[in-house]
């Protein structure tokens, strides 16, 4: 492979990799208050819609991407009310919320746009001029889209939050042992939640990159990227850089996989590599990724 | 939760489904009352209706039977969809290639796609078993390994220019219902449904009147009693996996064996991750599993035929908004039948769930 390869390579690995590694940061601050989030997908989803409504109605990118996160925060909201306020089974809800998503955005689609496929054309957030950055083969012009700029900077801010922050301290307690976040006089709910809200925004974010990438929304454009997403945590071990680097790992089997396509390498099968990785990872085999202890159990100050 | 409250709740969660959904449906300028009537009328008014009807029903009551199996022991079998697939997928290879007469070739398809859904779901049991991996991810990661093993054997075995494989003899096919009961003509309705409903008895059965039954039984209800009581819990967990897995598997001969007679892509739909709503709705219980998948059949061929008014996808919404609200329902009831109880009488610790 020539260096101009190379880096082409590397550019449509980062390219791939930072709704995973956005998501995947979102989902580390979520799970780590105790909160299961696999509804991430539907997140990512709504959001993406809602970034394509945004730019359709208000005629702005930035507006639209605003869009984007309030309709995260909001669909992690439903899966907060559920959840937290409601205590009810957090797997099930993510699955609910997901389900939901690809519901409620193909009818919204159908209704508003007529098509059960996808949106008319809606402009992507524009580029920033980096000087002589941009003038880097194949990385420059990715470097000079905002949501790239935005992800280099919230998954460090993300991993920071959570250790090094009182906040994050609060918050993994309380997805280790809540009773005792509560015996401090913390908001067991107050903290969930706004772990949940936090990964709602940071899937907001990635789902308006998969729709600013587009410039429109196609039906299901999530395509499981909130489930690789989901396993990128668990290879990174609940850790915001650690899943960041799962997901670059993801990225470039898949950029590997679309460079492949083709040949006779069985590149069909790379597909399943993240998965599979990511099975090993549970089962112990690649370190051993040990979840917050009181992950998916709904707190109940009454004891029980 | 009372007796009263089990039936209760689930109706209480699709009571509120469907009042959400008449506000979806007033939204975009329709009548809610004249599409609900269309929509009960076109999948329960007419004989074909019936039986599309009874058609889109048989892989929801496959999925519900497995995923409920697998809940009753304690585990979230979030991979009926993969399950199924491969299912399907194993029992349209055996129908096509094996050159085996009629009496014998239908059998074993059959039993290929039960044996092919009971491996896929057995690692996810061996994998909790023996390394304590959650199931769920597992069952997750398993449903996308599924599809992307069957995209790459679909490279050199489906059809030029398809995505299916070649057709199945006439010496595996599942009889139509329409044979027995005309009434139904034209449906793709199919003997698979009357296997279901054996398999839903047997299952009743199995939970409640044999031994192993009652250990998984326990074994979901509270895992230390289980193990004090002697049950091997690794070895029940492969076992609850692997039949609900098979469960699952055989939930695809409908499409595979009794419809298309050929496996095509994608051809599960989402019917393995119904499931899920499906075991919910039923409580678990394989006559709660047999109605509720009767309903949500309904709901699927229903938003086709409502789809000139209303966009097909309101019927996704209901299913998606009936899981969130009976598991909203199902968490309040619980919290609503403990704080009557008198007093907290030593409450057991459920903490067992952690992964």
């Amino acid at each position: 492979m020539s260096a101009l390869g190379v880096l082409l390579f590397i550019a449509a690995t980062l390219r791939i990799t930072v709704p995973y590694a956005l998501a995947a940061a979102g989902a580390s601050l979520g799970e780590r208050g105790g909160v299961v989030c696999l509804g991430l997908e539907g997140f990512m989803l709504n959001s993406a819609l809602a970034y394509v409504l945004g730019a359709w109605y208000l005629h702005d990118p930035w507006l639209a991407l605003a869009c984007a996160v309030l309709a995260g925060l909001a669909t992690a909201g439903l899966h907060a009310l559920v959840t937290v306020a409601f205590r009810a089974d957090q797997i099930t809800s993510g699955i609910g919320i997901n389900l939901l998503a690809a519901g409620l955005t193909r009818f919204v689609l159908v209704t508003v746009f007529h098509s059960s496929s996808n949106s008319p054309r809606v402009p992507g957030l524009p580029e920033l001029p980096l000087g002589p950055i941009s003038d880097i083969p194949a990385l420059g012009p990715l470097l000079e889209t905002p949501l790239v700029l935005i992800a280099i900077v919230l998954v460090p801010a993300a991993a920071w939050l959570v250790f090094r922050t009182p906040f994050g301290l609060r918050l993994r307690a309380t997805g280790e042992l809540p009773a005792a976040s509560a015996a401090l006089g913390l908001s067991v709910g107050g903290l969930r939640t706004a772990g949940v809200l936090l990964c709602g925004a940071l899937a907001g974010l990635a789902g308006a990159w998969l729709a600013s990438e587009q410039h429109c929304f196609t039906d299901g454009m999530t395509g499981g990227r909130g489930y690789i997403a989901i396993a990128a945590m668990i290879v990174g071990k609940w850790h915001p850089a650690g899943a960041a680097a799962a997901c670059l790992l993801f990225g470039a089997t898949e950029a590997a996989q679309i460079a492949l396509q083709g040949s006779s390498f069985p590149s069909a099968l790379l597909q399943a590599l993240p998965y599979a990785v990511t099975m090993l990872a549970l089962a112990g085999f690649i370190g051993r990724a040990t979840p917050p202890r009181a992950l998916g159990t709904p707190y109940d100050p009454e004891g029980a | 939760m009372t007796q009263r409250s089990q039936v209760l709740a689930p109706l209480a969660a699709v009571a509120l489904a469907l009042l959400a959904g008449a506000v979806l449906i007033a939204a975009v300028g329709q009548s809610p009352l004249e599409v609900y009537g269309l929509l009960v009328q076109q999948a329960l008014g007419t004989g074909y209706g019936v039986g599309q009807t009874l058609f889109k029903c048989t892989p929801l009551l496959f999925a519900g039977l497995s995923v409920a199996l697998a809940f009753r022991a304690g585990l979230f079998n979030v991979g009926a969809e993969g399950q199924m697939y491969l299912g399907g997928f194993a029992a349209a290879m055996v129908g096509a290639y094996v050159p085996l007469p009629m009496p014998l070739l239908l059998p074993l398809a059959i039993l290929a796609a039960a044996l092919a859904g009971a491996l896929w779901a057995a690692l996810a049991g061996v994998l909790k078993a023996r390394f304590g991996a959650h199931e769920v991810i597992n069952t997750i990661m398993l449903n996308f390994i599924a599809y992307a093993l069957v995209a790459w054997w679909g490279r050199s075995l489906f059809m030029p220019a398809t995505v299916r494989t070649r057709g199945i003899p006439g010496a595996a096919h599942i009889a139509r219902l329409e044979v027995l009961l005309p009434w139904l003509r034209g449906s793709p309705a199919n003997f698979s449904l009357v296997l279901g409903l054996v398999l839903a008895c047997a299952l009743g059965v199995f939970l409640f009147r044999t031994r192993a039954g009652y250990e998984l039984r326990v074994l979901g209800l509270n895992p230390g009693a289980a193990e004090y009581a002697g049950v091997r819990i690794g070895r029940a967990q492969v076992l609850a996996f692997a039949l609900s897995g098979a469960l699952a598997g055989l939930g695809g001969t409908s499409f595979v064996l009794g419809y298309k007679h050929w496996f095509e892509q994608d051809f599960t739909a989402g019917a393995g991750f119904m499931g899920i709503a499906v075991a919910l709705i039923g409580r678990n219980h394989p006559l709660g599993v047999c109605l509720s998948a009767l309903f949500f059949g309904m709901l699927a061929y229903g938003g086709l035929v409502v789809n000139q008014r209303v966009p097909a996808d309101l019927v996704n919404v209901l299913r998606a908004l009936v899981i969130l609200f009976a598991i909203s329902a199902y968490a309040l009831f619980e919290r609503a039948a403990r704080s009557a109880r008198p007093k907290p009488a030593a409450a057991a610790p459920a903490s067992e769930a952690s992964a």
